[in-house]
């Protein structure tokens, strides 16, 4: 559902059913309205067939990257005797996107659910929950739901009863963007900086404390016990035509619409249906200028790109962007672009852990030279500088938050550049005073 | 952080993990398998004890785990919501990233400088109760804007509304 909106019927609300119910907080509430179906029947199937039921269901990472979640979890070796660990990402800290927070606020035994099928899928004996640290109400929430779940048996040594031993632990971040990358996720829970690592090894290989480890965001484990409830082709059918994106997404709609909130879409919903019936359209008087459909780290799309945009990962590829986190930043005709897109190299040069020179030295100078350009200083050369570094930053570096930083300024420029060149020959007065 | 007791750079280190904050830190140590993952948790230990992490507490918390004190203080560093000097009774950390930019996070952000009597981001007011500081999105971005202050966060903050919020906090 929109949540803090009611539920709009063209959203299909399955993670977001019970956003705002505060009785499904609980143990109990959570046993009343179904819950823990899901792990009971998991316990009672070998780990080979929940993989099996996973890769039909077509579900795929909802974190951003949309990995098929059921082959991320059989690239787990088997019988190596090792300890084998599952991470959760609850690090969500991409601009744009609040919708973990919301599954974590309203229904954390939902979350919990979805960890233990997970962890019993792939033989660890520990899932680390990692939330960032500024989400001090979702780590009330989870604490509390997690103390309830071992109290209530569904945790511990003998999880529901199966003899299974499934632990929790909720670590708490300490602010760092960069720390949602899964390997400096792993490096923040062994008590380094969060750098991330070079890869390979996958975390599949040599994960967290050098063990086996799969990685998975909030929403994607939320949806596994729905999947396991009511069968993978049940979920497979929620979709619109297209077989690769199957599922419901939760889309964090926030900027310039009449009612942002989270709505929950079958995948391949049409984005002007979002944006103009869902979420209420324009503020009055306004139309839609731009629209960053994933999480601030992909490209931006005008209006007619949007327009006839299909939500699902291949229908927002094929507009030249990416599903993402499906955090949905809308910008009216009011919108600076220039000025949001300095906003996001700042954010991005701020969070670079600064390991690679083309990061660290790429997103302290594109937000230099954007702030020139917002002073009315710029030079007539500093577009083409802006996308000759950008170039410099995209598929160089160990992770790809340099790319992140770059999408934004390349696709401005492309798809907005009079704005651009309105500042540089001042035909537009200066937006930030240069220091 | 509210209420804690804000040691002065120059005050002896009083050790931290002495009596019921070593039996936290304790009884985490099973649940990782080295002592080196229990560093996040434990400088939030100190930080909820002190206001902030001196370079005294890095030594101790290093101590503690088996690290060395530069290692520590790398990983403080690193990590934003780490004081490295000590801050007002109450920290707010305002979201300005693009979502609540575009909703107007710039002013909100004014307000609470001119408000607080804060003035400037980093600087604490001075009456002692308030240290501001811009934050890099709170994930919170269709409740424009989201401030969070000391723990409680607080979502579509205005203008408007800064003062009667700031009065909740003495």
């Amino acid at each position: 559902m929109g949540y803090p909106h009611p539920s709009h019927p063209k959203e299909t609300p399955v993670l977001s059913k019970h956003f705002g119910d505060a009785g499904a907080r609980t143990y109990e509430g959570w046993v009343q309205r179904g819950g823990y179906a899901g792990l009971r029947k998991a316990l009672g199937m070998a780990p080979d067939a929940i993989i099996e039921e996973l890769k039909a269901s077509g579900l795929r990472g909802r974190g951003g990257a949309g990995f098929p979640t059921g082959l991320k979890w059989s690239f787990m070796p088997k019988g190596d005797g090792k300890p084998h660990y599952l991470v959760c990402n609850a690090d969500e800290s991409e601009p744009g996107t609040f919708k973990d927070r919301e599954i974590m606020r309203w229904t954390p035994h939902a979350l919990i659910e979805g960890c233990a099928v997970a962890a019993y899928a792939i033989g660890a004996e520990r899932c680390y929950i990692y939330i960032r640290g500024e989400f001090t109400e979702p780590l009330a929430v989870m604490h509390q739901a997690v103390a309830e779940a071992y109290a209530q048996g569904a945790l511990g040594a003998d999880a529901l009863g199966s003899g299974m031993r499934i632990d929790f632990v909720i670590h708490r971040g300490a602010g760092a963007y960069i720390c949602g990358e899964e390997t400096a996720m792993m490096n923040s829970i062994e008590g380094k900086r969060g750098n991330p690592r070079i890869k390979p090894p996958f975390p599949a290989a040599a994960g967290l404390f050098g063990m086996p480890t799969t990685i998975n965001n909030v929403e994607t484990l939320a949806a596994v016990p729905h999947i396991l409830n009511r069968g993978a082709d049940w979920y497979k059918g929620l979709c619109l035509g297209n077989p690769k994106s199957t599922g419901t997404k939760l889309i964090s709609v926030c900027g310039h619409v009449q009612r942002p909130g989270n709505y929950e879409i079958t995948m391949g919903t049409p984005m002007r249906d979002l944006i103009f019936d869902m979420c209420g359209g324009m503020r009055p008087g306004r139309t839609l200028k731009a629209v960053i459909p994933g999480g601030s780290s992909v490209p931006i799309m005008n209006a007619e790109e949007a327009g006839d945009c299909v939500l699902d990962y291949e229908g927002v590829i094929a507009k030249g962007s990416m599903l993402g986190s499906g955090g949905m930043i809308v910008m009216d005709d009011s919108a600076d672009v220039v000025y949001q897109v300095w906003r996001l190299a700042r954010f991005y040069a701020h969070e670079s852990c600064a390991q690679c020179t083309q990061c660290r030295e790429g997103t302290a100078w594109t937000t230099k030279i954007l702030e020139r350009i917002l002073a009315g200083k710029g030079k007539e050369a500093d577009l083409a500088l802006l996308l000759d570094l950008s170039d410099g930053m995209t598929g160089k570096t160990i992770c790809v938050l340099s790319d992140s930083c770059a999408a934004p300024i390349v696709s401005g420029i492309q798809k907005f550049r009079p704005e651009f060149e309105a500042y540089l020959s001042g035909a537009r007065q200066p937006a930030l005073a240069m220091a | 952080m509210s209420g804690a007791t804000q040691a002065h750079a120059d005050t002896p280190h009083q050790p931290i993990f002495v009596g019921e904050v070593q039996a936290r830190l304790e009884a985490l140590y099973p649940h990782y398998p080295t002592r080196q993952a229990c560093l996040l948790p434990a400088l939030w230990m100190v930080q909820e004890a002190r206001g902030w992490i001196s370079e005294p507490a890095m030594a101790e918390v290093a101590e503690v785990l088996g690290l060395t004190p530069a290692y520590v203080k790398g990983v403080v560093t690193f990590y934003t919501m780490y004081h490295t000097h000590p801050v007002g009774r109450h920290f707010i950390q305002v979201c300005t990233t693009s979502p609540c930019n575009l909703c107007g996070a710039e002013d909100v952000l004014k307000s609470l400088l001119r408000e607080s009597g804060c003035g400037e981001l980093g600087a604490t007011s001075p009456d002692g109760r308030f240290t501001i500081a811009e934050v890099e999105c709170l994930g919170a971005c269709g409740f424009p804007t989201p401030i969070l202050i000391d723990d409680d966060f607080i979502e579509h903050v205005t203008p408007e509304r800064v003062p009667g919020i700031l009065q909740g906090y003495k």
